[in-house]
């Protein structure tokens, strides 16, 4: 048998007074960033902020710049002008706020706005988006609803299958991932749209999964072994797993990498989180869940020692 | 072979004869000339065929007081499903969302202006006398501004399709609702023309009218703009008139089209329009296809490597899982879009995962002396529950996300969700008829 790690015994729960104050950080950043998503400082995607969105390919050498006076000389002020693709496709990824352009064919009047202003008529438009408030304001209902059943979904799941205190650990651990890779997306200034927001909870199932093997394994464990102190016998466990974790993780990692570098724009900025939530997931079940449990158990224990 | 085995061997043939079944061609097989000869049974989201994609509301404000929002929409779906077919799209979808919302998705549409140009009219038709008392310079202030002060109560003005404004009796003779036929022929003049027909008694009406005011123009309104303003030469009695201007064949073509579909009881607007084109689709296609063929290029090798001949079993469950989850789209008529792909490579990371569970748990069972076939079983037994709890998690999410989300990650949603629930019979079930056979031969290549 090929084996990664031989018969590991790392003291994971020994490490926690470091790994809390690390996803302490990760948590303050996360909450950081949902305060600047919350406010609008944060690059938000067309699906929450609205507004008109179109991907229009020049066959004229056009700059940024030209675009952007071209702008401004309209009187449009909330534009975002981005040049993609290779250096000289001359396309480019154009949107303007809903306070700038809104009602009737926002987005024709926008295509011969350009066509106009840079006398290219044979510029064509890859792709267009025009979403009105009322959409927008929709999607983000919708987005912080589904986060908010997932995680209540999750605590029931791991409340009927394991104690409650697994349950909270889990949770916890679970809002943590999220906290962390939307911190981590606001931090590198990633637009939040809609795929974001199901990378996330992607995340949270995934990290969960993870979690749950751990937490499986402390179960029987706790059946099996009588005479090893919680402490012990949580290390044990996750030391036990750790074959698996480390090539779940790898796998599940290396897919999402491929999605990452091969996926295209679109998926750009999904794949990264996934690829952040994979290496975040995976820490938090041992460095997070599985100490808190033992941290509890320990402050159930002194509670009931002083009790006596 | 044991019962259990050939139970789960005969499923696997069936699901496979069926997968192949359903999924025979994936995609369009075109011939030379780009046409296409067989039409792939996956069916493709909008951001990988390209097409347009509407949410429309209606106008609660803009009803005809004695009619309520929920029939107005359900007339407006009628009327906008009459339009879009008539549009030659392949698979359009026109759906109800909610109370006052109406969702089209017109997929591989190739000309998206016209179809927006045909749901958008209201197309409300009115016939109107045009006023000869007042003038339209009585009307308005230095800038050419009308001034609503100096319009008298009985009349309005409207304008041309070129821009010219006239007095016009606000009081329809006659509307759209009576008009049963409308097409398209040859003008005197040589261009095209929209005729008419009226019921019968919109017809005598017609002639009611036409013969009262010999002499008076009679404007032709389409959703308040004057498309042509003849003069009442003879009563027309036929029950039939001809509505020219200045038309393009198209245009004709869709005036007739909007005039027969009949009008919206209120005019909608357009609250979220998402057009692709055809290249980007083509893009992301070929860009989910690399990203998924190397995710599992990676995976397959490396449990090879790892776990030697008991990962190829596992790589063997995982293209049988792949296939099935193609197979079983393709039969609910699920929607593949470029998330969904990105779902499907995410669904052999964690698929894999059930069997390393597996197969790590042989391990240890070997570890602590077991024989081949006791660690084979214990490993199994030992796994189930933790395969299912773990799975299951992912599963909630995928729920959420199908629930709450949109079209392209609903897509993303089916294909993680079918892709774990599969999961769990290819990962156990079929791994473990695999290595019931081998044991027979007792040794484990691990």
């Amino acid at each position: 048998m090929f084996e990664i790690i031989k018969n590991p015994k790392l003291n994971f729960i020994g490490a926690r007074k470091i790994t809390y104050v690390l996803s302490l950080f990760l948590v303050l950043n996360g909450l950081w960033s949902v305060y600047k998503v919350a406010t609008g400082k944060a690059a938000m995607g067309l699906d929450f902020t609205g507004g008109t969105t179109i991907q229009a390919k020049f066959t004229k050498a056009v700059k940024v710049d030209d675009i952007r006076n071209i702008m401004l000389k309209n009187n449009f002020q909330q534009t975002v002008i981005q040049k993609i693709g290779e250096e000289n496709d001359k396309t480019f990824l154009i949107r303007v706020g809903s306070r700038d352009l809104s009602g009737e064919n926002a987005s024709g009047r926008l295509k011969d706005m350009l066509k106009k202003e840079t006398g290219d008529d044979s510029m064509t438009v890859l792709e267009e988006n025009e979403i009105g408030p009322m959409v927008s304001g929709q999607l983000k209902q919708k987005a912080l609803l589904a986060v908010f059943w997932a995680l209540v979904g999750i605590l029931i799941y791991i409340w009927i299958r394991f104690q409650f205190k697994f349950a909270v650990a889990a949770t916890i651990a679970t809002l943590h991932d999220v906290l962390a890779v939307l911190g981590f997306m606001v931090l590198f200034n990633k637009e939040i749209d809609l795929l974001v927001i199901t990378s996330l909870l992607t995340i949270a199932g995934y990290s969960l999964t993870d979690t749950v093997v751990v937490f499986d394994r402390i179960r029987e464990n706790m059946r099996h072994i009588l005479k090893t102190s919680f402490f012990d016998l949580v290390n044990i466990s996750i030391n036990e797993v750790l074959s698996r974790t480390i090539i779940t993780s790898f796998t599940t990692f290396s897919v999402a990498v491929s999605l990452f570098l091969f996926g295209g724009n679109v998926l750009h900025t999904f794949s990264l989180a996934l690829v952040i939530g994979i290496v975040v997931g995976t820490y938090s079940s041992d460095f997070l869940a599985s100490p808190l449990i033992v941290d509890w158990e320990q402050w159930e224990e002194k509670q009931k020692h002083m009790a006596r | 072979m044991y019962r259990k085995q050939q139970i789960i061997a005969f499923i696997t043939l069936v699901m496979v004869v069926l997968s192949i079944w359903k999924l025979y061609p994936p995609f369009d097989i075109k011939d030379t000339d780009g046409n296409v000869i067989d039409k792939g049974k996956i069916k493709l989201g909008l951001d990988l065929q390209g097409g347009m994609y509407l949410k429309l509301s209606i106008d609660a404000d803009k009803l005809p007081p004695n009619v309520k929002l929920e029939e107005a929409v359900s007339r407006a779906l009628e009327i906008l499903r009459n339009r879009v077919d008539a549009l030659g799209v392949a698979e359009p979808l026109i759906q109800r969302e909610g109370e006052q919302f109406i969702v089209i998705q017109l997929p591989g549409i190739k000309n998206p202006e016209r179809a927006l140009d045909i749901i958008g009219k209201t197309a409300q038709l009115q016939f109107k006398l045009v006023n000869e008392r007042y003038k339209v310079t009585d009307m308005i202030d230095a800038a050419g501004n009308t001034v609503a002060d100096k319009i008298p109560p009985e009349v309005e003005i409207l304008e041309s399709k070129d821009g010219d404004r006239m007095v016009i009796d606000k009081n329809s003779i006659l509307t759209g609702a009576e008009l049963v036929d409308a097409k398209v022929e040859m003008g005197q003049y040589g261009g095209p023309v929209v005729s008419f027909k009226l019921s019968p008694e919109g017809g005598k009406k017609f002639a009611e009218i036409t013969g009262d005011n010999v002499g008076k123009r009679l404007a032709i309104i389409l959703d308040d703009k004057i498309y042509s303003a003849p003069v009442i030469k003879t009563r027309i009695s036929g029950g039939s008139g001809i509505i020219e201007g200045s038309f393009t064949l198209d245009e004709s073509k869709d005036l007739a089209l909007v005039l027969r579909a009949g009008a919206l009881p209120a005019p909608v607007k357009i609250i979220n329009k998402y057009i692709i084109g055809p290249s980007l689709g083509a893009d992301a296609i070929k860009a989910g296809k690399k990203s998924i063929m190397i995710g599992a290029l990676i995976v397959v090798i490396f449990m090879m490597f790892y776990y030697r001949f008991s990962g190829f079993i596992a790589d063997i469950a995982l293209i049988f899982n792949l296939l099935f989850v193609l197979g079983v789209m393709s039969a609910l008529n699920a929607t593949l879009t470029l998330p969904g792909i990105a779902g499907l490579t995410l669904t052999l990371g964690i698929a894999v995962d059930a069997n390393v569970l597996i197969l790590e748990r042989i391990r240890e069972e070997l570890r602590t002396g077991k024989t081949i076939r006791a660690a084979i079983d214990a490993g199994y037994n030992r796994a189930l529950w933790t395969i299912i709890d773990s799975h299951v998690t992912s599963l909630i999410t995928a729920a959420i996300l199908f629930q709450f989300g949109t079209g392209t990650i609903r897509g993303f949603a089916v294909t993680l969700f079918w892709g774990l629930v599969i999961s769990l019979f290819t990962a156990y079930f079929i791994t473990q008829t695999i290595f019931d056979i081998r044991k027979q031969y007792n040794k484990l290549s691990i």
